[in-house]
């Protein structure tokens, strides 16, 4: 056999997926071919490992109107108009250069989102690093930060959204995981499927440069940082910003019967799906892309990743109107080639054949894995971990305690980062980042609303990714569902570590299964979604990360509500009551490690919890609503006076008393299906009786008002203190 | 009344500035495109917010330079009521419309938070009938808004009634808490030595709505249909 | 000399090289923080940090004064704000390999 390991190795596939490659064509592939087949054949484009699992989300609901499959999925809102929403990682990227590395990830969702011909209303972001103590990790934070402010500012889009976790298990890893949500027509969904024999492929935006020539297996194998430096993509976002608004402009004509993003393996990917969607061919010759560097050949165009690139099916005789409506916007676009018959994807340079490969074979004949996974037994014994050897604290511990756990980095005011990101923005926002549970932006025109969130425990989803999976789409529905917000749908990142692991594959297998079944029963179907996997450093695999960014509904935008109490207000728990030590902040803080088993999940019970809440704010009964979640409900509680610098005066005895009589279990301990509703005093006994008849357990917590938090048989502080300990813990 | 919203590319407050004139103040927008070189019929001008040209060499610098600034210097020039919001503020002292200049922020990060402005004058379109003294709550969203200009020029605008709005607390206290960029005397925005060009950093287009947070750019935004002077203009 | 000389003449490329500073009376945060960083890292000598722009032009012109009258004209109008920056500026010939090195 002719070519050779390091060729392979360069390409990202095992010598057997060669030969299947060999098989398939009968012959040997050409040079930019064998790129192509790498680049495709990567789990980045083709889901190799995580294809087969996959299929265990439910996809489709009656408001679904597109599922997987495309560049983002679309779900139904009524008044004939459709959310169109996506999150994808840029994990990679960002591990080597941070600033650019985010803007591109936030640059590359945006372009997803307008691709379906939706106007993106809002981003989000979901992101992971290791301890700010070390300075690389600072500094990969801090790069991070500013360019997801620096790209989402500039082109015009609220970040109104996401969560931030810190672990050593990310140390050299970080997750940068960015989600972009839109609005779009029904009739004005566009697909990304080529159509039409003799249509004209058009390339619009930035000239093709050298940069991220193997982004996509790039984001495939271990250690990116040793390997891959060279790689990295420069974002434009004042480019995007033009093709943002032309495109939609553009997809106003008749003209256009398909568009696609450039995106991991750029050229190559966007041709081979436009083609294989639409079950037609595509040819198309490289002399015709316009270059920012002088001496490129076939194969570095075919596999450039520049940035902010679109490739636009155009029939021919609109082709004048289209290139007229991109040139006012003062943006280049070249013909490049044309949609055929014989459903090849066919490569010329200067009319030379260098590629000519069906579509269907970088698509439908990509290999897919089955492994065998198996529980580390290092996550076994921590899941194990009896968390009732721990001595319970004293009621002197509990204000230090809590302060402690204010001001950890996972529990922590995000001010500090909310504040460079722009959230007014569209004058849409209604309920901005650290005023509820969810954001929630409006859609002008409608009396509706969207509440909006990232979420995932991934320490739960490491000692137990069954009910770790189960969980994070259950807290990112809850923390919907605390706006008033009915949950529609999802979308989801699965970042883990090696699926070549058995330990790695169990992980993926798992969180799926738990997801999946937890999707299923809240009714939130999985519309679209990215995978990341090889997330390795030096101390081995990141924590599981399944990260799911949840949409759901208001139809009366006016009903919303925040998490912050106000004077006088009762403060009342629904749910089971008892918190848990297992998987715990606290925990975690004590002792140094993840140990214990998560809280499980009784998807019923969480599901009747959320309708309560959603009834309760519908009725307009209260005032604020906030789910318990890192750092249990003492936290929460006091999460809730924040906003108004106002204390409390509480009980939770009982909470103790349900928690085996453990004080840190009781105040501290965390819990799945627990809302925290803030009444006015007069309607408490109303709310009561709506929870009592839904099966759902109360409990009266305590009375909103005064300075002071005081809390029966332990003592009192100031919120002001408090306050302090929340504000500063990430500067 | 028909108000006129320049788009430039890269501005991205153009459809909130679209929106306020339509859902707030319910009056006629006019869109425009860098490219024009007239205005057409409109009464006032709202350059909006955003990244002109990628805030690329200096916010504003490329914008000033666009085909429609002729048709805006002439409009203003015309004594007509000319708004720059942040970025549109930017291109506005780049154009030399108005003064000073708009560095980095002193905390050298973007910064998206609601402030209080005080109103220092009633003698713009921007604020007539606004009592000077009034505390106005409104949203800021910018990297490079910290007002400065020689100290000479700042004298001048002192004593010619050029300082419009200043970032105060919310009893209308000037503090160094209450300034959120380092502006040079707390100075959120200014006028032409005429008043009938201002300049500021917060967002009025942005503060229609109290769903939205607050409503009170619709003072700002409204004292432009109070005021005589686009009708004595005309 | 033939006319093909002459316009070969006409069209010499310079090297122009745009140094921009904030003026001293304008504050510079960045600055600031560039000097601390330093201090932290053990430059105790470090006096005082100012961070500017430079910008980097071929330009093409009948001979190296009149790129520099273009070049001034440049700042004046766009690259450097009066108001707020000082720049200097640097003119050089471009001998015909130094494309390549760019």
């Amino acid at each position: 056999m002719s070519v050779s390991d390091t060729t392979l190795r360069e390409v990202a596939l095992s010598r057997s997926e060669y030969d299947q490659v060999v098989v398939l064509l009968g012959r040997e592939p050409t040079p930019v071919e064998l790129g192509m087949f790498g680049a495709m054949w990567s789990e980045h484009c083709g889901y190799k490992n995580s294809r087969p699992l996959l299929k265990l989300f439910p996809t489709s609901g009656e408001r679904v109107l597109q599922g997987p499959g495309e560049n983002a999925g679309a779900v139904d809102i009524g008044d004939g108009l459709a959310v169109v929403f996506k999150i994808e990682s840029h994990n990679h990227p960002s591990a080597v250069e941070p600033y650019e590395g985010a803007a591109t990830g936030v640059g590359g969702i945006v372009r997803d989102i307008f691709t379906m011909g939706a106007r993106p209303i809002a981003l989000l972001n979901s992101l992971r690093f290791g301890p700010l103590e070390r300075p690389r990790n600072r500094y990969l934070f801090q790069g991070v930060v500013g360019g997801i402010g620096g790209y989402g500012n500039c082109l015009g889009i609220p970040t109104v959204a996401g969560d931030i976790f810190f672990d050593p298990a990310y140390n050299g890893n970080p997750l940068v995981n960015a989600m972009c949500v839109g609005i779009v027509q029904h009739d004005a969904i566009m697909k990304a499927r080529a159509s039409g024999i003799g249509n004209l492929v058009v390339l619009v935006g930035a000239d093709t440069g050298r940069d991220g020539i193997h982004g996509a297996t790039f984001a495939s194998v271990e250690n990116p940082e040793e390997s891959h430096r060279g790689v990295v993509q420069v974002g434009n976002p004042f480019l995007e910003k033009l093709l943002l608004e032309a495109c939609l402009e553009v997809l106003q004509t008749e003209h256009v019967v398909a568009m696609q993003d450039l995106g991991a393996a750029g050229l190559t990917s966007s041709t081979v799906e436009c083609a294989s969607r639409g079950n037609v061919g595509i040819e198309i010759d490289v002399q015709y892309v316009s270059r920012r560097e002088q001496g490129m050949n076939a194969y570095e165009i075919m596999l450039s990743e520049s940035q902010e690139r679109m490739l636009v099916i155009v029939r021919e005789d609109g082709l004048d109107e289209v290139r007229a409506i991109f040139s006012r916007w003062d943006l280049h676009s070249d013909v490049i080639g044309r949609v055929t018959g014989d459903g090849h994807v066919r490569v010329l340079d200067h009319g030379v054949v260098v590629a000519d490969v069906p579509a269907a074979y970088f698509v439908d004949a990509c290999p897919t894995y089955v492994r065998d996974g198996i529980e580390s037994p290092e996550a076994r014994s921590a899941r194990l971990y009896d968390c009732n050897s721990v001595p319970d604290i004293a009621a002197s511990e509990v204000i230090p305690w809590l302060r402690r756990l204010l001001a950890s980095p996972n529990i922590c005011s995000r001010e500090p980062v909310v504040r460079t990101y722009d959230h007014t923005i569209l004058s849409n926002t209604i309920l901005a980042p650290l005023e509820g549970d969810a954001a929630v932006v409006r859609i002008k025109g409608t009396t509706k609303a969207l509440a909006l969130k990232t979420d995932c425990n991934p320490r739960y989803v490491y000692l137990d990714p069954f009910q770790g999976g189960k969980y994070a789409v259950a807290e990112a529905a809850r923390n919907v569902s605390c706006t008033g917000a009915t949950p529609l749908a999802l979308t989801n990142c699965l970042n883990f570590g090696s699926p070549e692991k058995p330990a790695g594959y169990f992980q993926l297998r798992e969180a799926v299964r738990g997801m999946a079944e937890a999707a299923r029963v809240l009714n939130t179907p999985v519309v679209s979604g990215n995978v990341s996997l090889f997330n390795e450093s030096e101390n081995g695999s990141i924590l599981p990360t399944p990260t799911v960014g949840m949409v759901g509904i208001l139809d009366d935008a006016s009903k919303r509500v925040g998490l912050a109490a106000n004077a006088g207000d009762a403060l009342l728990l629904l749910g089971p009551p008892a918190g848990a030590l297992g998987a715990s902040e606290y925990l975690a803080l004590r002792l140094g490690a993840n140990l214990g088993a998560p809280p499980p999940v009784d998807l019923d019970v969480e599901a009747r919890v959320q309708a309560l809440v959603r009834n309760l704010i519908q009725q307009g009964l209260v005032t604020a609503a906030h789910d318990t979640s890192e750092g249990g409900l003492l936290v929460a509680i006091v999460e809730m006076l924040i906003p108004q610098r106002v204390g409390a005066t509480l009980d939770l005895d009982a909470v103790i008393a349900a928690s085996l009589g453990r004080v840190d279990g009781g105040l501290f301990g965390e819990s799945a299906s627990r809302i925290i509703v803030a009444t006015p005093y007069s309607q408490r006994d109303v709310v009561e009786r709506l929870a009592a008849s839904a099966g759902i357990p109360v409990l009266t917590l305590g009375v909103v008002g005064g300075s002071q938090v005081h809390i029966a048989g332990v003592g009192e502080v100031e919120i002001s203190d408090l306050c302090e300990s929340w504000s500063n813990g990430l500067r | 009344m028909r108000i006129g919203v320049v788009t430039f590319p890269g501005s991205n407050g153009d459809h909130d500035a679209l929106a306020a004139v339509e859902l707030g103040l319910h009056q006629e927008a006019i869109a425009i495109w860098h490219k024009d070189h007239e205005l057409g019929d409109v009464d006032a001008l709202l350059v909006p917010g955003g990244f002109s040209w990628g805030d690329y060499l200096r916010a504003g610098a490329i914008a000033r330079f666009a085909p429609v600034m002729d048709a805006v210097i002439e409009f203003a020039e015309a004594g007509y009521p000319v708004l720059g919001i942040c970025n549109g503020f930017q291109i506005l002292t780049e154009a030399g419309l108005l003064p000073g200049a708009l560095l980095k922020n002193s905390g050298l990060t973007f910064s998206c938070r609601w402030v209080h402005v005080r109103v220092e004058t009633d003698r713009t379109p921007f604020t007539h009938g606004i009592d000077p003294g009034t505390v106005l709550r409104l949203p800021i969203a910018h990297g490079q808004g910290r007002y400065f200009a020689p100290p000479e020029i700042v004298s001048d605008l002192e004593k010619n009634d050029q300082i419009i709005f200043r970032y105060t607390d919310r009893h209308g206290v000037e503090n160094d808490d209450a300034n959120p960029n380092g502006s040079l005397r707390n100075i959120a925005g200014v006028s032409n030595r005429a008043g009938n060009v201002v300049g500021l950093m917060p967002h009025p287009e942005r503060a229609y709505d109290a769903a939205l947070g607050g409503d009170d750019g619709l003072q700002i935004l409204g004292a432009m249909l109070r005021s005589r002077m686009a009708v004595a203009a005309k | 000399m033939n006319a093909g000389d002459a316009s070969v003449e006409a069209n010499r490329q310079f090297l122009i090289e745009v140094f921009i500073t904030p003026r001293p009376v304008v504050n510079d945060p960045q600055g600031l923080a560039v000097r601390d960083g330093l201090h932290q890292l053990g430059y105790a000598g470090v006096v005082s940090v100012r961070v500017g722009k430079y910008l980097r032009l071929h330009l093409e012109a009948t001979s190296e004064a009149e790129a520099h009258v273009l070049a001034t004209e440049m700042c004046d109008k766009l690259l450097a704000n009066p108001v707020i920056e000082d720049y200097r500026l640097s003119v050089s010939p471009l001998i015909a390999d130094a494309t390549a090195r760019d």
